[in-house]
């Protein structure tokens, strides 16, 4: 034995343990790579790169229903939904529809829209050229307004697809662009209100 | 042996302990850090035991009787933290402390002081989270997996108290298993290699290695749930572009090596009683070392078969399903090991080796419910059911706890010099054997039959089973008590450990005298 193994084993496991602390972080750039290449957790490609795609071929011979689905966050008093349930569609089509968006609120405000596609391996074959999600929108007191979404499918898309869903949660922004977050307040029961399931 | 050397040499005598509470607060002594971290994790057994004690008197019919179901999410999540981080890891770092340094011929860890500051690190980490209880806002309710965004958006401010809890009992912990891996490598006695050490010594080496891969990545999520809470990052938050299931391949990433942290010191300790009291050497001692080695490299690829319910792409799926049914091959080989060791030794049942078999028996059902679960597609029916509930209560309380209790049993006469009431200690193993099986094993029907965890009301169809679910828990929980009755007895009044403990044990710390002196092996045996 020596004091001065002792020293080194101790500082070698420090620096495990320091980089392990970092490896934590890092599985976050590492999963977000996973999932761009592969598609896996349903972040659809928001970019127009096939956005040239008037010209492309369609594939006539199938049909891919793709359903639409709106929710408002809970600090969002607006009223968000779909205007159409779902559209069928060939693949290699561009196809737009519209979201209705109106606030209920006495005031203007401002929110931003956050997509998700399943089933995921769908996701990176479901290209938007034109979304209200690309930017921050502000409805002013009571104002109505249609969203659009141009939308296109990859003729690529897996075979055993047959059924896409799109869905937005548009949540709220504050003043600093930063996303208005529920009051985390918990709410305590009161025992009282429930009632009781007799037993036997 | 030169360690019964008491004699005072002038100014530099430190062969005793010091007086009064300056021995506890300042000890550097493995066996007094031993003994507090024993302590302390048993009183934490009965405060965890006590939130069980709330949840299955409220399951005991149903309805709600006892608490609002905001209490019975604090009941089962303070449970589920006390038990891991308060009862089960300190107690196996306390058995470390006691048992490295004599079992390898070390005369003490190789970083005293460390060693203290790890030690004091977890009453306090344990003060901050209990003491949430006492606070605006209440316990965490969130369970023991504190899932984004139920930790995050959603949870009181005193989350922010368990975070601070979570760093704490991190650190200590990683600061005690670089303890442990400095010992083993640097202090072990001449001639002892690795392939000579104990199995205990060598499912501590492995554990201490797990400790410092995960409890980083443990304090890393912890970090990024304080900075999503109050610094307006968004790791875990969809609208900021983050991911609240990246919360769970992060945490699971840490999770899974945890549970392999609680089992592997238990199978060290069934690996060293088996043999006593079989008297016959372990079976293949030098497989049991590499399905270790294994079980330990598993543990870390096999973390999404927590995760088949949230929607993991088909590939995904099959992967995690393969790598996880992997585990039960280096399981096996230790179970087979085990019953190989038994088979035509001349054994005797004392409490340890009740014990210890017991846990082999009861461990491989907790084994196989979790191979049931390992398949992806038949996961869904069990996922977030008791199910699941009775899965990993088999491999903890049959398991680790009654592998703790095997241990102290073996070892508390050389700890405290003194024997235990060997009759009270069999009643206690037939009551706790019993009762956790009356406790658990119910679990799993109701669970097959749809009845989901964390949820204090239950349709009527359940009645019958929870009922004696409860009377098994109530059982369990109080013939605990006799533990404690049973080791107070043999520190007070138990007759003095004889020169011979066991008949079949073989190692460096039964060649020591009894009562064991303060300090032991300062002069390094040698091993042949």
């Amino acid at each position: 034995m020596s004091a001065r193994g002792v020293k080194q084993t101790a500082l070698r496991l420090l620096g495990a343990a320091v980089l392990m602390f970092g490896f934590g972080y890092a599985l976050i750039p590492l999963y977000n790579v996973i999932c761009d290449v592969t598609g896996i957790n349903g972040k659809s490609s928001s970019l127009q790169q096939a956005a040239g795609a008037d010209g492309a071929e369609i594939d006539q011979s199938r049909l891919i229903k793709v359903e639409f689905i709106g929710t408002p966050n809970s600090e969002l008093p607006w009223e968000f939904r779909p205007l159409v349930k779902s559209v069928e569609v060939h693949p290699g089509a561009v196809t737009d529809i519209y979201y209705h968006a109106r606030n209920l609120a006495d005031y203007s405000i401002t929110g931003q829209a956050v997509p998700s596609v399943v089933p995921s391996p769908a996701a990176r074959h479901f290209s938007k050229i034109e979304c209200f999600c690309f930017t921050k929108q502000t409805l002013a007191a009571g104002e109505t307004k249609a969203m659009l979404v141009k939308f296109r499918l990859d003729p690529e898309i897996d075979p055993a697809i047959n059924q896409v869903t799109l869905s937005y949660t548009f949540y709220a922004l504050d003043d600093e662009g930063a996303v208005k977050q529920p009051n985390a307040e918990p709410v305590e029961m009161d025992h009282s209100h429930h009632a009781q399931v007799p037993a036997g | 042996m030169s360690t019964t050397a008491t004699a005072v040499e002038g100014e530099h005598h430190h062969h005793g302990p010091a007086k009064g509470i300056g021995r506890w607060l300042f000890a550097t002594n493995h066996k007094d850090i031993g003994t507090m971290y024993l302590w302390t994790a048993l009183a934490m057994f009965f405060l965890g035991g006590a939130f069980a004690m709330v949840i299955r008197m409220e399951l005991f019919q149903p309805g709600l009787q006892l608490v609002n179901p905001d209490w019975f999410n604090r009941m089962f999540t303070m449970h589920g933290l006390v038990m891991v981080f308060g009862a089960i890891m300190p107690a196996w770092v306390g058995f470390a402390n006691w048992q490295i340094p004599l079992m390898i011929g070390a005369p003490d860890m190789a970083m005293p002081r460390m060693n203290l500051l790890s030690y004091w690190l977890l009453p306090v980490a344990l003060l901050v989270l209990v003491s949430t209880f006492f606070m605006e806002g209440n316990a965490p309710a969130f369970g023991w997996t504190f899932y984004a965004p139920l930790s995050t958006t959603f949870a009181p401010d005193t989350a922010d108290f368990f975070i601070f809890g979570v760093h704490l009992l991190g650190i200590s912990s990683i600061m005690g298993a670089i303890n442990v891996i400095a010992t083993i490598v640097n202090l072990r006695a001449p001639g002892m290699t690795l392939m000579k050490m104990p199995m205990f010594v060598w499912t501590w080496l492995i554990t201490a290695f797990l400790l410092i891969a995960v409890m980083p990545v443990l304090a890393g999520v912890v970090t990024m749930m304080l900075t999503d809470r109050n610094f307006g990052t968004a790791f875990f938050d969809a609208s900021g572009g983050g991911d609240p299931l990246m919360f769970q391949h992060i945490f699971w990433f840490f999770g899974h090596p945890e549970v392999y942290i609680m089992i592997l010191p238990s199978f060290g300790v069934v690996s060293q009683i088996l043999p006593t009291f079989a008297r016959k050497p372990l079976f293949g001692y030098a497989s049991m070392v590499y399905a270790t080695g294994a079980i330990a490299f598993l543990s870390f690829i096999v973390w999404g078969h927590h995760m088949f319910a949230t929607g993991l792409p088909l590939a995904g799926e099959l992967y995690f399903m393969y790598a996880t049914m992997l585990i039960a091959v280096p399981t096996g080989v230790k179970i087979f090991n085990w019953a190989a060791t038994m088979w035509r030794g001349s054994m005797t049942f004392e409490a340890p080796m009740l014990f210890s078999i017991a846990f082999v028996f009861l461990f491989t059902i907790g084994g196989l419910t979790g191979l049931m679960m390992a398949m992806g597609p038949a996961d869904m029916q069990y996922h977030s059911t008791y199910f699941i509930v009775a899965h990993f209560h088999y491999t903890l309380v049959p398991g680790a706890v009654f592998a703790l209790m095997a241990g102290t049993y073996y070892w508390l006469p050389i700890w405290c010099g003194r024997m235990y009431d060997e009759k009270l200690a069999k009643i206690h193993f037939w009551l706790s054997a019993i009762s956790v099986n009356v406790l658990f094993f119910p679990q799993h029907f109701v669970g097959l039959a749809g009845m989901p965890r964390r949820v204090p009301d239950y349709p009527l169809q359940f009645a019958d089973f929870n009922m004696i679910i409860s009377i098994g828990g109530f059982v369990y929980g109080l013939s605990q008590l006799m533990f404690v009755y049973i080791v107070v007895k043999a520190i007070r009044s138990g007759k003095p450990t004889p020169d011979q403990v066991w008949e079949g044990a073989k190692g460096l710390e039964w060649e020591l005298p009894n009562p064991l002196p303060f300090h032991t092996h300062t002069t390094p045996p040698r091993v042949d």
